[in-house]
């Protein structure tokens, strides 16, 4: 089994709310993260897959197919956007960090075809970053 | 869903590493430059990695605020702009960057309840890191 990892970096804006709770919680909870305006981050994403080295090839897996369904899944949805009101798992999630390994997870897993996913890691800052290995 | 997440942070220390149950030339074959009884210093890198199921209704794992401020009172504080020898825990541990791996983990691991506690990592240079995930037990 041979793992590789292929980085990606784009730049987005959030803001964290829940409906269910109230103002006062909100912002006891999320802190300045709850302003409504919201802020931006510049992301790095790293999309790591397993597999075996195929003889013909020697690759895991096409890079440039990896690229490109990298970019059509994650960026040209996320890149430049505001993530609460552009992306539709956020529609009713919260941006968090977590959910949007969770979310790059569960846009990228069934479009891989030679390699399988093996960790979605997103850093939301060079200090904070989130590892999602799927569903245990 | 559960998620790791990891954290870093900086601090700076001074320390320098003699054993005293080695000779004068073993620790100096050992230890090489390390071994200036006057010591010398570091900025250190700390990555946290925690883990547990995302909250629905947050969408963390735990919150920062947490974590932050746990890293911030039971370790920063106590190691930053300090010299690691003078400190209780390296009286009888050579203070390099294992045996630091090993205390602060020991300090996340019994002080902070907020998401379980996966992993401690420390760059002492650009060049030299270390981890350390803990044991089944706690260390004598």
């Amino acid at each position: 089994m041979v793992y590789l990892t292929r980085k990606a970096e784009f730049s987005a804006s959030h803001y964290y709310h829940n409906p269910a709770f109230t103002p006062e919680e909100n912002r006891r909870i999320f802190g300045k993260c709850n302003n409504p305006n919201g802020h931006g981050h510049n992301y790095t994403l790293e999309v790591t897959v397993k597999g075996e080295v195929d003889p013909q090839s020697g690759f895991v897996v096409d890079l440039k197919q990896l690229k490109e369904i990298m970019h059509r899944e994650v960026l040209d949805a996320m890149d430049h956007r505001f993530l609460n009101k552009e992306v539709p798992e956020f529609f009713t999630q919260i941006p968090t960090t977590e959910n949007l390994a969770i979310a790059i997870w569960q846009r990228l897993e069934s479009k891989l075809q030679q390699a399988r996913l093996h960790r979605v890691r997103v850093y939301e800052t060079p200090d904070l970053f989130v590892d999602f290995f799927g569903e245990e | 869903m559960k998620a790791h997440l990891t954290r870093r942070y900086r601090f700076s220390s001074s320390h320098r590493l003699h054993s005293a149950d080695l000779s004068p030339e073993e620790n100096l074959a050992t230890y090489g430059k390390c071994n200036n009884p006057h010591g010398h210093g570091h900025n250190y890198t700390l990555e946290v990695t925690v883990s547990g199921p995302v909250d629905p209704a947050t969408g963390m794992v735990c919150n920062l605020v947490d974590l932050d401020g746990f890293v911030d009172r039971e370790v920063l504080s106590r190691y930053h702009l300090e010299n690691l020898n003078t400190l209780q825990e390296f009286t009888h541990h050579v203070p390099t960057t294992e045996n630091l791996s090993v205390e602060i983990f020991e300090i996340l691991q019994r002080g902070f309840q907020k998401a379980h506690l996966e992993r401690v990592g420390i760059e002492e240079t650009m060049m030299n890191s270390f981890e350390y995930a803990g044991t089944a037990e706690p260390r004598k």
